[in-house]
């Protein structure tokens, strides 16, 4: 790969774009409750993602956050493929992967807002989302750590004998740093029930993937070198990574060890709260709106003989939960100011001394 | 009563644990079949078997990783780091993640692990072999952080850290491994943030951790013979601080040092001193003195290194000195 003028200037607007690659077989056979379900998960996470970005446009939220819009097939489609009992690791951008666990989308907004009835009342934020009571096992800030927290919980549930796999997702950016690296090997070694995936957006935050990748793929071009199949899937395309995630969820399910999938997918917006992503091409950012998971999905369910109405209705009931958790969220309490000394040990409080 | 060096306390403390809990775990690098690299765990493979003794790959992220995740399931762990050092590679674990898990899930998950690490110099090893690094530790909110100084209190404070809910660091020392002592029969469990007074007197407090300990008591004794009583204690866990142990006798003798074999900036003494220059102030007669190892990297050879660790001699020689 060499450089040119515009990229030693690093003008990546300039490259030439990555435009999708629809790989899915359209004609995939699955239950009609399942794709409604696949549908309803999508409208999900997309209205809730949507609510959270008018909210920041409000200044409702402070700090920063991280959008999951127009990457939704890739929690939608594993989420779907998880047993209830399954463990969940997301990073900073993680409101999709703990909504699609079944996470209440009122205690999720609430957390953005740092209110009191917030998924963990104000001390985690947008970055940190939790609820391990369903199995989502946190969303961490800094890269790489997280997948050896998944190691973890997979060795608990082999150790076990639960038969509950863990998910761990993360981006594409995510396989240039070491723990990456420690944690597949790691997870090889020892079979363990775990299923790591890429979501690969093709930028890691403001730089694009290919750029400073050894490898084109990011993920499974590595994946030899831990002994696992290399996994590439369109990660736009929720039928089909629906069926990749229940694919390698059920073969760690069985013993036979981890994964790794690539999903190649797109954000709609830029890395984060501050970012209008100008750095990418516009035919590239163009050609991804059309392929817009949502779009391709809704398309599919027509062309199958889904009724229009059908689908809008699951649309309004959804938006009528979003807004009813929007109000939710808005009229929760702030956090009690007692709450900052509480939690830190497991009795509860924050002593250090006698 | 058994007689046990601090090296084989770390097993004999590990087995009673794991004998109680069939559900604790040991892992990290070379701990198994090799008995580990300053053989503190022979013969746990052998009595736990492979699933519950567990050799990892040199991945400090991956073994601390996989040892928080089972805990935050509710599986007691033990990670062995083997050199303290080495929590410089993964730090984002000890600090970021396991420290932080707790609170910033707002109780959603405990971590109930121990990473258990060598510590210290004394075996002319240099710069990346022999730290003090108990301070980095105790600077990071939501660890727990102990540091033995005898065979038994091992034994004790291991079981107590095992059985404690909340992620620990265990400082080790390496230069203690051979020390011998008896330890009582029987289950052996003591309290985290529990310092102890070794030796009494009224004229000066001695504050040690780990090997300062021995060389704060040669001292005291040395001091004796000159007319000064030193009072001597270890304080055994840096987190949580027995701030009551130190305060009370600092107000019975008016005079604090502290003697700590970290490098000066920082060193948990500095948070001995300020403690005692706010909340025993009007009890001080003297001015508050660290003892510490020079803010530099340790160096190798024998007389260098020798050179740079708070000795019995420099205890001796500044305590006499300060208050001459």
């Amino acid at each position: 790969m060499s450089i040119s003028a515009e990229e030693e200037l690093y003008d990546y607007a300039t490259r030439p774009a990555r435009v999708p690659d629809p790989q899915g077989d359209p004609n995939i056979d699955l239950p009609e409750e399942t794709r409604l379900n696949l549908y309803r998960r999508l409208q999900e996470l997309r209205q809730v993602e949507k609510r959270a970005y008018d909210l920041f446009m409000q200044n409702l939220v402070k700090g920063t956050s991280h959008l999951s819009l127009g990457m939704e097939a890739v929690s939608a489609g594993f989420g779907e493929a998880m047993r209830d009992d399954d463990y969940v690791f997301a990073t900073y951008r993680g409101h999709a992967h703990t909504l699609s666990k079944g996470a209440s989308m009122e205690a999720v907004l609430a957390e953005l807002l740092g209110r009191a009835n917030g998924l963990m009342g104000g001390k985690g934020g947008s970055m940190h989302l939790s609820d391990a009571e369903r199995g989502m096992m946190g969303s961490y800030a800094i890269i790489g750590a997280h997948l050896t927290l998944a190691n973890g919980t997979a060795w608990s549930a082999q150790m076990r004998g639960s038969g509950q796999v863990t998910i761990c997702f993360f981006g594409d950016g995510t396989t240039n740093i070491g723990a990456f690296h420690e944690a597949l090997n790691f997870a090889a070694i020892w079979d363990l029930p775990v299923v790591f995936v890429c979501e690969n957006n093709l930028y890691m935050e403001y730089t694009p993937i290919d750029f400073i990748t050894a490898v084109s793929h990011p993920a499974a071009d590595r994946a030899s070198a831990y002994g696992l199949e290399p996994i590439v899937v369109d990660g736009n395309d929720v039928d089909a990574v629906y069926a990749i995630a229940k694919q390698a969820i059920d073969k760690a399910r069985d013993g036979g060890g981890p994964s790794l999938v690539e999903a190649i997918t797109y954000r709609s917006g830029g890395h984060s709260r501050a970012d209008p992503g100008k750095y990418r091409p516009a035919e590239e950012v163009e050609a991804w709106k059309n392929y817009d998971p949502i779009i391709v999905y809704h398309q599919r369910l027509l062309a199958r003989g889904f009724s229009e109405a059908a689908l809008t209705e699951i649309n309004n009931t959804i938006a009528d939960q979003v807004d009813r958790a929007t109000e939710g969220a808005k009229n929760g309490a702030q956090p009690p100011l007692e709450s900052i000394f509480t939690e830190l040990w497991a009795d509860g409080g924050s002593e250090w001394r006698n | 009563m058994a007689e046990l060096s601090y090296r084989d306390a770390v097993a004999y403390g590990i087995a009673q644990e794991m004998r109680r809990d069939p559900n604790l775990v040991f892992l990290g690098e070379d701990v198994a079949a090799a008995g580990g690299v300053f053989k503190t765990t022979v013969g746990l493979l052998e009595e736990f078997g492979p699933l519950r003794v567990r050799d990892t790959p040199i991945s400090e992220q991956a073994i601390l990783g996989a040892a928080a995740g089972a805990a935050m399931t509710g599986i007691p762990v033990i990670a062995e780091i083997m050199f303290s050092d080495f929590l410089a590679v993964c730090f984002d674990l000890v600090a970021n993640e396991i420290a932080k898990l707790r609170y910033m899930t707002d109780g959603q998950v405990s971590v109930p692990m121990v990473i258990r690490t060598a510590n210290g110099a004394g075996s002319r090893f240099g710069a990346q072999h022999s730290q003090s690094v108990e301070n980095w530790c105790m600077m990071i909110p939501g660890l727990k952080v102990v540091a033995p100084s005898n065979p038994a209190d091992v034994v004790g404070l291991l079981a107590a850290s095992i059985r404690d809910p909340d992620p620990v660091v265990f400082f080790e020392h390496k230069s203690l491994m051979a020390n011998k002592a008896e330890i009582p029969d029987g289950e052996l469990v003591d309290e985290l943030g529990k310092a102890t007074v070794l030796r009494t007197g009224g004229d000066v407090t001695i504050v040690a951790l780990a090997m300062m300990v021995p060389r704060a008591l040669a001292a005291a004794e040395r001091l004796a013979e000159h007319g000064i009583a030193a009072e001597v204690i270890d304080l055994r866990t840096l987190v949580p601080l027995d701030t009551k142990a130190v305060l009370e006798s600092v107000e019975r003798t008016g005079r604090l040092v502290t003697v700590e074999e970290n490098p000066r900036l920082c060193g948990w003494g500095a948070e001995i001193a300020s403690l005692v220059a706010h909340e025993a102030f009007w009890s001080l007669d003297a001015p508050i003195v660290r003892i510490t190892t020079p803010h530099i990297p340790l160096p190798a050879a024998a007389i260098l290194e020798d050179g740079t660790l708070p000795s019995v001699d420099r205890i001796v020689d500044t305590i006499r000195e300060e208050w001459a």
